[in-house]
């Protein structure tokens, strides 16, 4: 079974005055149709970066530096800008961290939808606004006609969230990058996301990649699993394997770190120390200052290794057994 | 019973319909949908009665706009009922004479979620820290480099840093930043406010420890305020779920968790992402919160129950004892018994 999307050696980097950024360094997966992708790592791992590069949206400083993005076998990274605003928001929507991103502060709800099915189908102005309406109700909006005439800043923040979810899922796209769109939710409204893209990698076969920092939310959607450190994928497998046996010691402090594994009231197990600046990576494995396996190898670029059919780490020490 | 920290008797709060945008905008958008509430007024806080005693924490949840902000500044002493009364240790803060009710507000403290937001950029940290006890006359004189770096230390900051501005520091470490601040004038309870939301599981675990270092060593109470029902089964001692306004459910963690009484706990829990979950089929509570400007009649949660009675559409249930401190306001309980 051929990928909806087959990402490739990817290297994005921002060359700012203070030094080059290696925001994406050197990372590879894919996304088979139907199939939910879990990207997970901390703020400033270079998920959204990642996420960016996909749909075409990184700026100078910013450039792709290396690497292929295959999406149905054919190079993102080649194609001309017009051929990539074609496919973007039609095959390929993204659902960005922050909705605002996505919706315009000066124009009504309707205009904004409207154009999003203009943009890519002919049709009339009433089923234009039918399928608006539509989409507003299916991420949970009561009311969603009477809803339409409304401005973005009439919403709450979660609200806002959610018509920006609608509009990534118009036009039914064959690739969806979800962005961390539920973290600000409460479980409720965050369960009816969950269900909506659920149902559409299911009914419409739509890959997805769902970026997150919380592996809680992961654990029950994705099918695949990519953990990310300091711009690289430090483990990637299926996600049963991932979070049953990780290797990597980052994938096992996250693991260890989620409330649900430790004791109740006792101390959570934590990692140590904080993120390192991009700029000011050591040498070697980007994860040394923190780790507690670290021994003097570790000085050098760490070795993938294949734990099981389909599971790898990049890590010289790789942990045996279950996960925390 | 161990000493009360904390007692509300009969708290509302309401927001009358002129306070301010937030309010506005609600009623705006009420007005599109056709519906024109006479009575404009938020029930954000509801007639709750509460009592947190010494060293204990109680979580409070419940969705977005259901009034546990509203509830944590009333108990932080910074937004006043609009009825009833908070008792600090016994006392009537309303009743005391000016320097004591100010003694009793600086005992409880409140951290947010928001770490960026809740504090001054034009600040350094050792300002940010030492203000509230400088003015309140805490520190003994010559002494406050020493006061100031203890309390950065206590919440795990290099004093070394205290010469910075916030923006100098990471999402962490402005939430450290806001709690050595509480801290500082020597608090016996805190309100924290979504105060690991906004944080990375790795720093909100780092962040979460440090809670419970400071619960240990200085005997703290804690109100903790969180959407996040795996944070609050592991931290607190009794949780609290709150539904438009109103407390519905109240009971020791492991009976929440383990026994929830009340309809809407019971879905909420239902929908708690688990790491433990693999592959799951996502469902929702069926309809959106309804509005707090003109809530449902009867029981609030009755449009989205799938218990529901025609009772409940027109009579509010009311906090009952189903076990042994296992309180729960829910009209099926009357039914069983
Ligand atoms: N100053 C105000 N004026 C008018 N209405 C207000 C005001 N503050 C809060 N409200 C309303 O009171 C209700 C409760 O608000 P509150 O901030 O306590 O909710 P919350 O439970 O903390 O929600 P969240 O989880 O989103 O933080 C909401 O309907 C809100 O819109
Ligand atoms: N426009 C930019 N210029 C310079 N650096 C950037 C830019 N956008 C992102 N970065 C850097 O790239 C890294 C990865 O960022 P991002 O992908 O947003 O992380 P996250 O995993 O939190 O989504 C961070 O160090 C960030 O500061
Ligand atoms: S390579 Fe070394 S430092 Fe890096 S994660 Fe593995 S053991 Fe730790
Ligand atoms: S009182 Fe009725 S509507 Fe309310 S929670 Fe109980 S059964 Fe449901
Ligand atoms: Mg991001
Ligand atoms: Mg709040």
């Amino acid at each position: 079974m051929s990928a909806t999307l087959e990402v490739r050696n990817l290297r994005t980097h921002f060359f700012t005055r203070a030094g080059v950024v290696k925001a994406v360094d050197d990372v590879s997966f894919s996304v088979e149709r139907g199939q939910v992708l879990g990207l997970v790592g901390e703020s400033g791992s270079g998920k959204s970066v990642t996420g960016f590069s996909i749909i075409g949206l990184i700026d100078p400083p910013g450039r792709l530096t290396g690497g292929s993005i295959l999406y149905q076998g054919e190079d993102l990274a080649k194609l001309s800008e017009r051929d990539m605003r074609h496919l973007r928001g039609n095959r390929i929507a993204m659902i960005f961290q922050d909705p605002m991103m996505t919706l315009n502060p000066v124009l009504r709800i309707d205009t904004q939808m409207t154009e999003a099915v203009h943009a890519h189908v002919k049709t009339t102005n009433a089923d234009a606004r039918a399928r608006a309406r539509d989409a507003l109700g299916m991420v949970g909006i009561p009311s969603p006609e009477e809803r339409l005439n409304a401005y973005p800043h009439q919403f709450s923040g979660g609200m806002r969230q959610r018509v920006a979810i609608a509009i990534a899922l118009l036009h039914n796209p064959d690739l969806l990058i979800a962005d961390e769109p539920t973290t600000a939710l409460d479980v409720t409204i965050q369960a009816q996301i969950l269900a909506e893209v659920q149902k559409l990698t299911t009914d419409h076969g739509t890959a997805l990649i769902w970026i997150t920092h919380d592996l809680s939310v992961i654990a029950g959607l994705a099918d695949r699993i990519a953990v990310m450190y300091a711009g690289r994928v430090v483990e990637t497998g299926e996600a049963t394997d991932v979070l049953d046996h990780p290797v990597h010691p980052y994938t096992h402090g996250l693991i260890g770190s989620v409330p649900s594994r430790n004791k109740r009231g006792e101390r959570l197990r934590q990692i140590p120390g904080m993120t390192p600046s991009l700029l000011s990576l050591p040498p070697g494995c980007a994860f040394r200052t923190r780790c507690t396996h670290a021994t003097s190898v570790c000085e050098q670029e760490p070795p993938t290794s294949e734990p099981s059919p389909g599971h790898t780490a990049r890590c010289f020490h790789p942990i045996e057994g279950n996960a925390p | 019973m161990s000493e009360s920290i904390i007692e509300l008797r009969g708290i509302s709060k309401r927001f009358g319909p002129s306070y301010d945008a937030a309010a506005r905008m609600a009623r705006d958008i009420g007005s599109r949908f056709g519906r024109t509430p006479k009575n404009e007024t938020v029930r954000a806080v509801d007639n709750v009665d509460l009592i947190v005693t010494r060293g204990e924490v109680v979580g409070l949840v419940g969705e977005s706009g259901c009034g546990k902000s509203t509830l944590g500044r009333m108990v932080a002493g910074i937004m006043p009922p609009s009825d009833g009364e908070i008792l600090f240790k016994g006392r009537d803060i309303a009743s005391l004479p000016p320097d004591a009710a100010k003694d009793a507000k600086l005992k409880v403290q409140m951290i947010f979620q928001d770490p960026y937001a809740s504090l001054n950029p034009r600040l350094r940290v050792a300002d940010i820290v030492g203000e509230a006890p400088r003015i309140h006359g805490m520190i003994p004189a010559g002494q406050f480099d020493t006061y100031l770096d203890e309390q950065l230390r206590r919440a795990g900051l290099d004093p070394a840093f205290k010469r910075r501005y916030p923006h100098q520091f990471s999402g962490g470490q402005r939430q450290r930043i806001g709690i050595a601040r509480a801290l500082a004038v020597q608090p016996e309870f805190l309100v924290c406010d979504e105060a690991v939301a906004a944080l990375d599981v790795s720093i909100q675990a780092q962040i979460l420890n440090l809670f419970m270092d400071l619960r240990r060593d200085l005997n703290l109470t804690y109100l903790f305020i969180s959407h996040d029902l795996g944070v609050v089964e592991h931290l607190s001692d009794r949780v609290l779920i709150m539904y438009l306004g109103r407390i519905v459910e109240s009971a020791p963690s492991e009976e929440i968790f383990g026994r929830p009484n009340h309809p809407y706990t019971q879905a909420l829990l239902s929908e708690v992402p688990r790491i433990e979950a693999r592959k799951r089929r996502f469902t929702a509570i069926k309809g959106e919160i309804p509005s707090p400007i003109a809530p449902p009649s009867g029981c609030h949660f009755h449009p989205r129950c799938p218990s529901a009675m025609p009772r409940c559409a027109s009579e509010a249930p009311t906090l009952k004892e189903v076990a042994p401190g296992h309180k729960s306001a829910c009209h099926l309980n009357d039914a069983i018994m």
